[in-house]
């Protein structure tokens, strides 16, 4: 190995540690008991999965995490559909009013969502959403971002392909369906993983459309848990754990496709 | 009847893209202006019984001194976090293109990507606890190397830095995988030709590697600054959870303007008011995208 190799390994190796650091430390401290938080060693001398057994029986951490992941399932398989729905449409057809139609859904990538947080919430309480399903979801049910990101794939699937099939008498939704989604099938994966990791990893809209502890997100439920659990910090660690480590584990299993899909929205979005 | 071809493809296309066109004219082009308006009248869940006040809001802005020093805060994250975010992210990006290893180079960028994936909420809290002046275990290990204990989070003077710090750790993985992409497209000749001229490191990273990174570089730039949820200049859940008990302190010193726009709706309800913040908070970062894709992507001749 040349000298530089060795000198670069060295650094990335250092950065590494400060990367994974928090990680290990969190789930290490989640298996500790009480007296031990405070222990200058990193690993727990008598393990325990009492933490894990508390949040979930003296407070409603099923519940959110049960909350986070239906919304985040509901939300991904909406955006898929009407994103791409929108995205294809825009790419494989003539129509009056299309450049119109095209430049009206990217105008609203400009906006911060911050802005939009206090009309969605007049919006919600007047109609009663507030501390309901529907109120956490419905902001979030299609994005311009994968309009955009599904149009930019449609665009390189050959005409042809799509002229066959209506030779053989495939409805124009049928088309859609059948032969057009199919070949876009990595750009919906990317946007699939983008939209679940945003969704599970949401604070703010949840945090303002959620009053009751039972409609709370995971991510809501532990920030104001940990708020009142002071020095406990066996059960903080417990709860930022069961929030961290589903999507950690299913990055590792997915990291190549992953990386790969934010790389190419990021450079096309 | 029958339609003609092109009219029929017409209407198919006017049925798909109905519901969508309903859902972004109703939940994100109506409340944008709607957040103008907002910002024009007094509160009240009935929109009837909202009273006009024309700009007061605007003016009261004028007087505001914590808004001022929500404004000055959000500056000072993103100078310190646009430029760390950048210098280390690209630094790290070129030391991992270099390795010639392909295992080690997934390893490593798995490595630095993986806290973009978690929730922000979670990992904040965990570097709360960690970098506890007395029982953090950042102390611990600053003490046991012998070197000085700092107190991170609870002193005005390092509170908003180490914050920054914590969102850099964040979100320095994207950063490196869009650099990585902008060095896999430059083509190896280059620097082979500039080796062959005799020109040493520093000369090739200026004048091959800088200007042919520059659409990458004005991106990331970009969507360090302003992107939703990511941008310094939005910064609100990592403040926010850094320091619970105290949102913004301590004495404000890491205040940003989504957390105090926050504050103003959710704790003193005056939506209004709050309505105002984010219009300007939206014309700000308008014109500093515009400013910055416009300089940024200046041609320059090298």
């Amino acid at each position: 190995m040349r000298r530089a190799n060795i000198i670069s390994y060295v650094i990335l190796a250092a950065g590494a540690i400060i990367m994974v650091f928090p990680f290990v430390w969190m789930l290490l401290t989640s298996f500790k008991p009480m007296p031990e938080i405070f222990d200058l060693g990193l690993l727990p001398k008598e393990p325990t999965l009492d933490n894990y057994r508390t949040i979930f029986t003296d407070y409603l951490f099923g519940r959110w995490f049960w909350n986070s992941i239906l919304v985040a399932v509901i939300t991904t398989v909406s955006v898929l559909f009407f994103d791409s729905l929108v995205g294809y449409t825009l790419a494989k057809y003539e129509f009056p009013g299309k450049n119109i139609i095209f430049i009206m859904i990217l105008s609203t990538l400009m906006v911060p969502t911050e802005m939009l947080i206090i009309p969605w919430y007049a919006t919600a309480s007047q109609y009663g959403w507030t501390n309901t399903y529907w109120g956490l979801l419905f902001p979030g049910l299609m994005t311009a971002f994968g309009v955009f990101f599904t149009r930019q794939t449609f665009n390189t699937v050959p005409d042809e392909l799509l002229d066959a099939g209506r030779i053989d008498g495939l409805s124009e939704f049928g088309l859609f369906w059948r032969v057009a989604l199919p070949l876009i099938r990595s750009t919906l994966a990317a946007l699939a993983i983008l939209t679940f990791l945003g969704n599970w990893n949401a604070f703010l809209w949840p945090l303002i459309v959620t009053q009751s502890q039972r409609m709370y997100t995971l991510p809501v439920g532990l920030a104001l848990f940990s708020g009142e659990a002071g020095s406990q910090w066996n059960l903080i660690t417990a709860g930022a754990s069961l929030a961290v480590f589903p999507v950690l584990i299913v990055f590792i299993i997915f990291q190549r496709q992953i990386i790969e899909g934010v790389a190419s929205s990021g450079v096309k979005g | 009847m029958k339609l003609k071809l092109s009219t029929r493809r017409a209407i198919w296309a006017y049925a798909f893209l109905l519901v969508p066109l309903l859902f972004f004219l109703l939940v994100r082009i109506y409340p944008t202006l709607q957040s103008f308006q907002l910002s024009l009248s007094t509160w009240h869940v009935d929109p009837l019984q909202r009273e006009f006040v024309g700009l007061d809001y605007y003016e009261r802005m004028l007087n505001d001194g914590r808004l001022h020093q929500a404004f000055r805060n959000t500056l000072y994250y993103a100078l310190l976090g646009v430029p760390a975010l950048i210098i280390i992210g690209l630094t790290v990006a070129m030391l991992l293109h270099g390795l010639k290893n392909p295992f080690g180079r997934g390893l490593f960028r798995a490595i630095y990507f993986a806290p973009y994936v978690t929730p922000a909420v979670a990992v904040s809290w965990a570097w709360s606890l960690m970098l506890s002046p007395q029982l953090g275990i950042v102390n611990e290990i600053l003490f046991s190397l012998g070197l000085p204990t700092q107190p991170f989070l609870n002193s005005p003077d390092t509170a908003l830095a180490t914050v920054t710090g914590v969102v850099v750790w964040q979100y320095l993985g994207f950063q490196v995988i869009l650099f990585l992409v902008g060095l896999e497209g430059i083509p190896r000749q280059y620097y082979e030709a500039a080796a062959i001229d005799g020109a040493n490191g520093w000369s090739r990273f200026r004048f091959i590697t800088l200007p042919l990174l520059r659409p990458v570089l004005v991106l990331s730039i970009i969507i360090a600054t302003a992107s939703n949820s990511t941008g310094f200049l939005q910064l609100f859940t990592q403040v926010l959870n850094l320091n619970f008990s105290d949102p913004g302190g301590p004495l404000g010193s890491t205040l940003t303007i989504v957390l105090y726009m926050y504050q103003v709706a959710f704790n003193r309800f005056e939506f209004g008011y709050a309505a105002a913040i984010t219009v300007v908070l939206f014309l700000i970062i308008m014109v500093i995208t515009i400013f910055q894709w416009t300089f940024l992507n200046k041609r320059v001749d090298y």
